[in-house]
């Protein structure tokens, strides 16, 4: 029982009101994808950790959970990169910049960074699972002496669909950070591999026990993406995933991100295959 | 004073009283069902009751709930709610205040909800001890919550011509303190409280065919039980059973504009599992697809993940979902079949 005196400070504040973003940037970056940079009043830092969500509201549209794809160490703004799929966001896309969001957050449990200093780290990044990944990216870029060697491993449809291209030129020279990229469909002008994403892993020449492998995709791509990644002996905490969900509250209550007994906004998004493994079903399907 | 005796005769007196004190939310009629309703003539309160249609969670929990008010044009947020008004719910059964604890866990858990905290603030609970089943539906007594456990302010219990009322709260103790007609019970008065719960101990027995530990343990093992599949072939997706159960509190948030397109409300509304939307997402991914695994989810959220995450069943035995199934699902037939091979004493 907490004190009642906390109890009442805390009864006079509300978590469901968003705080005031301002549009600073925005751009197509993709046909489908727009990239948002937003500052809060006072440019004040979001303070979120790489792999943690905003909640985003356009009132009169809704909300909804929305990866940061900025790293903290972005300072005075945050960056979000959302694909126009749903009322929301395809309301977000008609905003440009001067244009005024309600941002709540930051939300969840990010990547574990702090447990991934010293490592070599592996990025896994499928379709739109480059962005939260972005934010680690970007992190490690401005922290690179903690780190061990980076590798990242991008799978997207077509070459067209790569986000984020002219930001990986410059990843691969200033921070000595290797990138591999396959695409499901290939064009003429295309000169990198074709194929599925598991196609690169058994290519990365890696120590496990020192190696930790960050994944972030479509659902589908999981089961594929860890079998691949436990056949190279990552132990099974340092397989790291994120998933994800409907979100309403971002305060664990409302019950739509609910997985088994878990509730991915508080819990998650960010999970290790350890904290999954013992799942029966509902997180990703584990089946070959 | 903590047991007090009230003449059935009195009443009404103590309703009318009530009612000039705060809002006062007591069981009717309605047709042959019973529902919640503010009190406007006290000769209209029910005590002998089956479950209300709605438990009381639509007072705590309002189906729909005001959150934000906001302005687009300057960007400005303010509280929707200005003041929580004094209420009191009379004759809340003992399922129901479980429901209510139920409901405390997960609104007072760390980041606490502000409206939920509020709203039990200003509410008072007076309940009444059932001392016979209301139907078959009900499996309050394996719930263990056929008993006053606490989580009430006052606790009026029939021993014929008189109530005992127990005060358990200052709140309670205010809504008794200065009436003539509540005295202090007497030695006699407690005796016959005694004789009727000896009766009541007959009148219940456990209506799940194993003890609540096998329950979970049952649940523990039953993920991919066959159970499931012959639930979701009987379901029709209604949400009934979500709408009517204490201790569902899922919820959706929905913004509200005004004709002015620029100032408008933002709420919540109850949402349920069973809905197939619940869990998809924008690019149409579903988390929980079919009625066999959203049953199973709804099930699993009374008798597996609330043991685990807040140490409690959220399965209160008030039997509403099965009152309220279109498809005649029964909980307890649900139970009995996954319990099967779970007997009494022998772990599986």
């Amino acid at each position: 029982m907490i004190d009642r005196e906390i109890l009442l400070e805390k009864m006079k504040t509300s978590p469901y009101r968003p705080m005031r973003g301002k549009i600073v940037e925005a751009e197509m970056v993709t046909d489908k994808e727009k990239f948002f940079r937003i500052k809060l009043k006072g440019d004040i830092n979001l303070s979120h950790e790489p792999g943690q969500f905003v909640m985003l509201s356009i009132f009169g549209f809704g909300e909804a959970p929305i990866s940061i794809c900025s790293s903290p160490t972005d300072k005075g703004y945050f960056e979000l990169t959302v694909r126009d799929a749903g009322s929301l966001t395809s309301a977000l896309h008609r905003l440009g910049k001067g244009d005024v969001v309600g941002i709540r957050g930051p939300f969840g449990k990010g990547f574990p960074v702090d447990n991934m200093f010293g490592f070599d780290i592996i990025i896994v990044a499928g379709g739109l699972g480059i962005v939260p990944l972005r934010s680690l990216i970007r992190y490690i870029m401005h922290n690179r002496n903690d780190f061990g060697n980076i590798q990242i491993l991008l799978g997207c449809k077509t070459p067209k669909d790569m986000l984020f291209r002219d930001e990986a030129k410059e990843w691969m020279k200033r921070a000595e950070i290797k990138f591999n990229c396959t695409v499901d469909k290939a064009d003429p002008d295309w000169k990198g591999n074709a194929g599925l994403i598991t196609g690169l892993i058994p290519g990365v020449d890696i120590n496990p026990a020192r190696t930790y492998a960050v994944a972030v995709g479509p659902p589908v791509m999981y089961r594929f993406v860890i079998a691949e990644l436990i056949k190279k002996s990552i132990p099974d905490h340092q397989i790291v995933v994120s998933l994800e969900r409907r979100m309403r509250c971002g305060l664990g209550k409302c019950g739509h991100c609910q997985m088994e007994g878990t509730y991915v906004c508080q819990t998650g998004p960010v999970f290790t295959y350890n904290q999954l493994k013992d799942f029966k079903g509902e997180c990703y399907e584990k089946t070959l | 004073m903590k047991y007090a005796v009230l003449a059935k005769r009195d009443l009404n007196k103590w309703l009318e009283n009530l009612k000039r004190k705060a809002h006062l939310y007591a069981p009717r009629k309605k047709e042959n069902q019973f529902v919640f309703r503010p009190v406007k003539d006290v000769r209209s309160v029910c005590l002998d009751y089956i479950p209300t249609i709605l438990p009381p969670k639509k007072y705590y929990f309002p189906q729909k709930e005001k959150l934000v008010r906001y302005s687009i044009k300057p960007f400005k947020t303010t509280k929707a709610i200005q003041s929580f008004e004094d209420f009191i719910l009379f004759g809340v059964h003992t399922c129901d205040i479980a429901g209510i604890q139920c409901m405390d866990v997960i609104f007072r858990e760390s980041p606490e909800d502000p409206n939920y905290l509020n709203r039990k603030n200003t509410m008072t609970i007076i309940g009444i001890e059932c001392l016979e089943y209301c139907d078959e539906y009900a499996s309050c007594a394996s719930m263990a919550n056929h008993d006053p456990r606490g989580g009430y302010d006052i606790m009026m219990v029939d021993i014929g011509k008189k109530f005992i009322i127990h005060i358990n709260s200052q709140k309670g103790e205010g809504l008794v303190a200065g009436l003539d007609y509540i005295k202090q019970a007497k030695k006699i008065d407690m005796e016959a409280l005694d004789s009727v719960r000896d009766k009541k101990k007959k009148a219940f027995r456990p209506e799940f065919p194993v003890p609540l530990p096998k329950v979970y343990e049952a649940f523990d093992n039953s993920f991919d039980s066959p159970v499931w599949k012959d639930v979701g072939k009987k379901c029709v997706a209604c949400g009934n059973c979500t709408a009517v159960c204490p201790t569902c509190y899922c919820f959706d948030v929905v913004d509200d504009t005004e004709l002015s397109f620029n100032e408008g409300l933002r709420y919540r509304i109850w949402n349920s599992c069973q809905m197939d939307d619940f869990a998809k997402v924008a690019g149409d991914e579903d988390f929980r697809k079919g009625r066999d695994s959203r049953q199973r989810h709804r099930y699993y959220r009374k008798f597996k993940y609330p043991v685990d995450r807040y140490n409690r069943f959220f399965c209160t035995g008030c039997g509403r979902c099965s009152r309220a199934c279109m498809a005649k699902i029964s909980l307890k037939d649900t139970i009995s079949a996954i319990t099967a091979g779970y007997a009494k004493g022998a772990s599986k």
